[in-house]
């Protein structure tokens, strides 16, 4: 690891300024960042702990009902935070179904939001990386990418971005707010994320120097609460990153959906929102051929970035399941493993 | 002292101690960080060490940037072939046991990424490390080949450890002509690490012309020979000290060059050093599973039974070392048939030399042979249970040697019984749980060989009645402590409580290998032998003396029990041992003993511990996710020194063979041949999620001739068995036979997408 300054500032103001040098960056828990530092990814030349700023902490009900995150709060206190769990069921299910308890007990809401891409060539010093160094090339395409995107990808990149929690909160159209030398902004998550196009290395919005300072989820995005899901599929059963997940919410009125929201992870390199889908599902009963219809929507301009072809065809059972569970309703309590196919009931064998 | 344990309250005793599931008695120290792994010592003085390894599988290294790292603050001197200094022997020249033709900066070639091609050492491990990066390092590359299909395969002149590569028995083309029903199919497994909690590690320190290494070793005594030779001195001046391993599998038991460039460093720069692996760079130099691709033809007559079963394995190795995957060995010893033919080719590839891994050779056999067995179950229309026992076999198939023992038909019956096995449909997509998903039963029969290495132990018995025992033995976190322990006492007639045991230090009696499920059998049987000698010893002073009641019972014999030994033919009339130490004037009486197989009994019998697993798997149908959701394993191994030990290492073995058939891969970069998947977040092995509720049964077994004791072993059997199951269960579930390991959510996608 090469040698850098650590500054500890105490409070946002301060920070700001302090990133104002080239070559700093934020530490939230550091889940993230000091493992790529380690590896030789990033070697910034300062850190500024954003763990000890005031403020930072709180999970907040706003006067006109929306909730307000604190950037720094931690990924399970959210999760097992009960007035956000009930009123964003979705929201605590992805972050539960996301790393191990150890990690979600240590990072934070900002750090998962900014964490970067899985994809092992970025990972990778020796391997070209335009992500990690624009114009080096791209060894993902022609390499390893069962994992990689199937949406939204360039010839310049086909990573994937890895957050669940993003994905929730994308379909519930939360926004991120942000503060900056040039004071504070809101900006809707939708709109937060970069796809890759000819300059990868840019994932977000943020200018450079800029912290996000809290997210926050709109009161009406509580109206789903009765029937959201997410769902999250992978080989190992816990502590595995998403090959396909989706976040879907669905407003029913006597046996129609008034409304329908649907995120993906795992496809692109930003929570994937599918309009379409959500548009051919209006008005419709929620049946599983309505919500087949809704999967083909979503996956419509979908096409293989390498060996991944597979992926879009998971991709269109994840949404018709992930529908038809929220259609069925959001469980009582948080399923054992949350996300997961086999949350529900392993009940007695069937003989059939 | 490292070498010692004091032991903690709660071991009550009731009868004996062997058969008694005592706790370990390295388990408070484990739980409260008090146990010392070798990367926790730090003498005066030490430095760090970090080397650089290769970013290409095969090439050269044309330029490293010595300066810039030497530049750094805190480094000490940079390593490289340019400035080693001389060691006493090359990598070819292997002159000890298990010698591997190791990386030691002999030279600039690089034979696989991930290969050690400098070393840094510096006062600290983060100047160390920078100093490691700013070498920056440049090559010359040529092609990557990492995959079977980039190379012609090729006949080894032997496989695993020094094992020919052939065996043939009967006519297979014969055996295949006269059959009616015949299955051929083929398998794949890839390459897979063994990924111990516990980094490789060495603190080496120099005292003139000895020194003293903290590293984690699976071989102790034998590793100061190897340690010697590199450094020209005997073994005797090299002092290993191994009280934990955090895990070894096979990757602790073979030298390896980092090791020997430490000693090197520390000898250098007259200071002591350590090396600790990252995770990553566990990922080459340290040995791993080669990848294998196992080809069966079997055919079967109108019973069902086996009229030819052929097994060719083409295994994958480095392109300077054979350790070359033994997988059609798994067909030798297990299922009848007049014709068999085990075969294997192997293909050089710019990869690290493969090594033993937990069960090595048996695993990856079993995994397929037991997929295979399942297929022909099938196509003879027999149940899989049903089919295998057509099949049993009464003698060893290939060398139709008697078995020393084979509780197997009662590891099915009690497996199949506990798991309900009777109810199976036979035909797939029959089972679904009330959510839906599929449900599959699978079995696999589980085989490994009981094998004896050489041991030596000591015991002194000491005035007071109580007694010190010493061996060199490895605990790898099986429970060496506390099973050889068990066993020590038992040989001294004392409760467990009055025995010192020393072990984990190479300054013993070598306790041989802790490897091949051949520890607690080999420095067990040693251990009990020097009890015995002492008591022996003990008993010429008591039946000589006139003024002891057992004087005189010579003829008779004597037993010892609870620290007193007693006429064999009037129990009441004993002495305690302090009393016959302290009336014949002797302070302390000095017993040995080794451990080895009787040769004649080697000779004559087939030696296996065997058991049956049953495996549950759930699938989602349309989402394809697996996952294992009971497994019930019957396991008949001799005689059970420690019942919660044991079934800890089956449950252990059987957890890993979940890994095998669903999750674990290492994933190479076809072009540059680097591992994309080098750390715990991407190279998956189970979770706690993935485990479901599992029953180990320990089946009653009798051995009288693996050895004195009738210990056979457990520490590798478990996976063996288990993968097949589960990938039979896969089939079941599903209809959809997948040959290829691990078995995942794509390879079923591509089987279910008409619905
Ligand atoms: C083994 C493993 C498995 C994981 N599995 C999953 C998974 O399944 N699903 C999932 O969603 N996540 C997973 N994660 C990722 C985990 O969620 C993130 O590492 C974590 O959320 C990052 O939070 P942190 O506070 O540690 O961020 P850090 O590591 O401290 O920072 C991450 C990045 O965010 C920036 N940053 C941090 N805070 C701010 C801020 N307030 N404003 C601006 N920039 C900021 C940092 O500069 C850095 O670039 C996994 C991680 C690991 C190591
Ligand atoms: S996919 Fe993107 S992140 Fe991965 S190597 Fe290519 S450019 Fe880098």
């Amino acid at each position: 690891m090469n040698l850098f300054e650590y500054i500890r500032p105490t409070s946002v103001a301060e920070a700001i300024a302090a990133a104002g040098e080239p070559g700093s960056a934020y530490l939230g828990a550091g889940t993230n960042l000091l493992d790529l530092m380690k590896g030789g990814v990033t070697s910034p030349n300062r850190l500024i702990d954003l763990t000890h700023l005031p403020d930072l902490g709180k999970i907040e009900q706003l006067p006109d009902g929306s909730m307000r995150i604190g950037a720094l709060v931690k990924n399970a206190a959210l999760a097992h935070d009960t007035a956000f769990s009930k009123a964003y069921p979705a929201v605590a299910e992805a972050l539960l179904s996301g790393a191990s308890a150890q990690l979600r007990n240590a990072a934070t809401v900002g750090g998962n939001l900014m964490q970067r891409t899985r994809c092992a060539y970025f990972a990778d010093p020796a391997s070209a990386c335009n992500k990690r160094e624009p114009g080096s090339g791209c060894d993902a395409i022609g390499g390893e990418n069962r994992h990689h995107a199937i949406l939204g990808w360039s010839e310049s990149c086909i990573a994937t971005h890895p957050s669940d929690f993003c994905v929730a909160l994308t379909a519930l159209d939360a926004t991120i707010e942000i503060e900056g030398a040039g004071g504070r902004r809101e900006v809707p998550i939708t709109d937060f994320y970069l796809l890759p196009g000819d300059t990868p290395h840019e994932e977000t919005v943020l200018e450079a120097g800029e912290i996000i300072v809290a997210i926050k989820l709109p009161a009406n995005a509580a109206g789903f609460a009765g029937h959201q899901r997410y769902l999250k599929v992978r080989e190992r059963t816990s502590y595995a990153f998403a090959l396909v997940s989706a976040a879907a919410a669905l407003e029913i009125e006597n046996g129609t959906i008034t409304e329908a929201r649907l995120a993906l992870g795992g496809v692109a390199m930003k929570p994937w929102r599918s309009a379409a889908a959500e548009a051919a599902l209006a008005g419709l009963s929620p049946t599983r051929e309505a919500f087949e219809k809704a999967a083909e929507a979503a996956f419509a301009d979908a096409r293989p970035s390498g060996e991944n072809a597979y992926k879009i065809e998971l991709g269109k059972r994840v949404v018709a399941r992930a529908l038809a569970m929220a259609a069925a309703g959001t469980p009582e309590r948080m399923p054992a493993l949350p996300a997961s196919p086999f949350a529900s009931d392993t009940g007695a064998i069937a003989h059939v | 002292m490292s070498d010692t344990i004091s032991l903690p309250g709660g071991n009550a005793r009731f009868g004996s101690n062997s058969g008694q599931p005592m706790t370990r008695r390295d388990g408070v120290l484990k739980v409260t960080g008090a146990a010392t792994f070798a990367a926790d010592n730090h003498p005066d003085g030490m430095l760090y060490a970090v080397t650089a390894n290769a970013t290409i599988s095969r090439g050269r290294v044309t330029s490293l940037n010595v300066e810039a790292a030497k530049a750094h603050p805190g480094v000490v001197e940079v390593i490289t072939p340019a400035n080693r200094p001389p060691l006493a022997i090359t990598p070819e020249a292997k002159p000890y046991p298990f010698a591997f033709n190791i990386e030691v900066l002999q030279d600039d070639t690089v034979r696989y990424a991930g290969q050690e091609i400098a070393m840094v050492v510096a006062e600290t491990l983060e100047a160390a490390t920078e100093g490691a990066r700013l070498l920056a390092p440049t090559y010359e590359a040529e092609t990557a080949r990492v995959g079977f299909d980039d190379v012609d395969s090729f006949d080894p002149d032997a496989v695993g450890v020094g094992a020919p590569p052939v065996a043939e028995k009967g006519d297979i083309d014969a055996g295949l002509a006269k059959a009616v029903n015949r299955i051929s199919a083929s398998y794949e497994t890839p390459a897979q690490y063994h990924n111990a909690m516990e980094p490789h590690a060495m603190v080496a320190q120099w005292d003139g012309d000895r020194v003293t290494l903290d590293t984690p070793n699976q071989a102790l005594v034998m590793s100061t020979g190897a340690f010697g030779a590199w450094f020209g001195i005997p073994p005797e001046n090299v002092t290993i000290r191994s009280p934990f391993l955090g895990g070894g599998f096979g990757s602790k038991a073979i030298v390896f060059g980092g090791q020997v460039l430490t000693v090197l460093a520390a000898k250098m720069l007259g200071r002591p050093v350590k090396y600790a692996l990252r995770r990553d760079q566990m990922y080459g130099p340290v040995g791993h599973r080669g990848a294998t691709r196992q080809a069966f033809r079997m055919g079967m007559d109108a019973e069902g039974k086996l009229t030819a079963l052929e097994h060719l394995t083409t295994s994958t190795t480095s392109t300077f070392e054979d350790f070359i995957e033994p997988a059609s060995n798994a067909s030798h010893d297990l299922y009848a048939s007049p014709a068999l033919s085990s075969r294997h080719k192997a293909a050089r590839l710019d990869i690290g030399t493969p090594g033993p891994m937990r069960a090595p050779g048996e695993a990856s056999g079993s995994a397929a042979l037991e997929s295979a067995i399942d297929e022909a179950a099938l196509a003879a229309g027999l149940d899989p249970l049903e089919f295998r026992l057509r099949n049993y076999a009464e003698t060893a198939p290939m060398s139709d040697k008697p078995y020393s023992a084979k509780a197997l038909r009662e590891c099915y019956a009690q497996g199949a019984e506990k798991f309900g096995w009777s109810k199976r449909p036979m035909q797939p997509r029959q089972m679904k749980d009330d959510a839906g998903r599929l449900v599959g039963w699978g079995m696999g029969t589980a085989l490994f060989p009981a094998p004896m290495f050489q041991a030596k132990a000591k015991a002194t018995l000491r005035a007071d009645g109580s007694a010190l025992v010493e061996t060199a033995g490895a605990d790898m976190g099986q429970g060496a402590w506390t099973a050889l322990h068990q066993i020590a006492a038992d040989g001294l007639g004392l409760d467990i409580a009055q025995v010192e045991f020393h072990s984990g230090h190479s300054g013993l009696p070598d306790g041989g290998i802790a490897g091949g499920s051949g520890h607690t059998a080999t420095a067990g049987s040693a251990l009990h032998a020097a009890g015995k000698d002492a008591i022996a010893k003990l008993t010429e002073l008591a039946v000589n003396d006139e003024a002891s009641p057992l004087f005189g019972a010579g003829n008779i014999g004597v037993t010892a029990r609870d620290g007193r030994l007693h006429r064999a033919d009037d129990p009441s009339r004993s002495e305690s041992y302090g009393e016959i130490l302290a009336r014949a004037g002797v302070s302390e009486l000095g017993g040995e003993g080794q451990g080895a197989r009787d040769p004649s009994s080697a000779e004559e019998y087939a030696m296996f511990s065997h058991g049956a697993v049953f495996a549950e798997v759930k699938v989602d149908p349309e989402l394809c996710q697996i996952r294992v959701s009971r497994l019930v394993g019957a396991f008949a191994a001799g005689r059970i020194i420690n019942p919660r030990l044991a079934a800890s290492q089956l449950y252990g073995g059987m957890i890993w063979g979940i890994g095998f058939a669903l999750l674990e891969e290492a994933v190479h970069d076809r072009r540059s041949g680097r591992i994309m998947n080098a750390n715990l977040a991407e190279y998956h092995v189970p979770v706690n999620a993935d485990v479901p509720p599992m029953d180990v049964i320990l089946v009653d077994e009798d051995d009288r001739y693996v050895n004195a004791l009738g210990i056979k072993g457990v520490g590798e059997i478990g996976i063996t068995g288990t993968v097949g199951a589960i990938a039979n269960a896969i089939w079941h579930a599903t209809g959809v036979r997948v040959r290829k390991f691990p078995i995942g959510i794509e390879a079923l996608l591509a089987e279910t997408s008409a619905h």
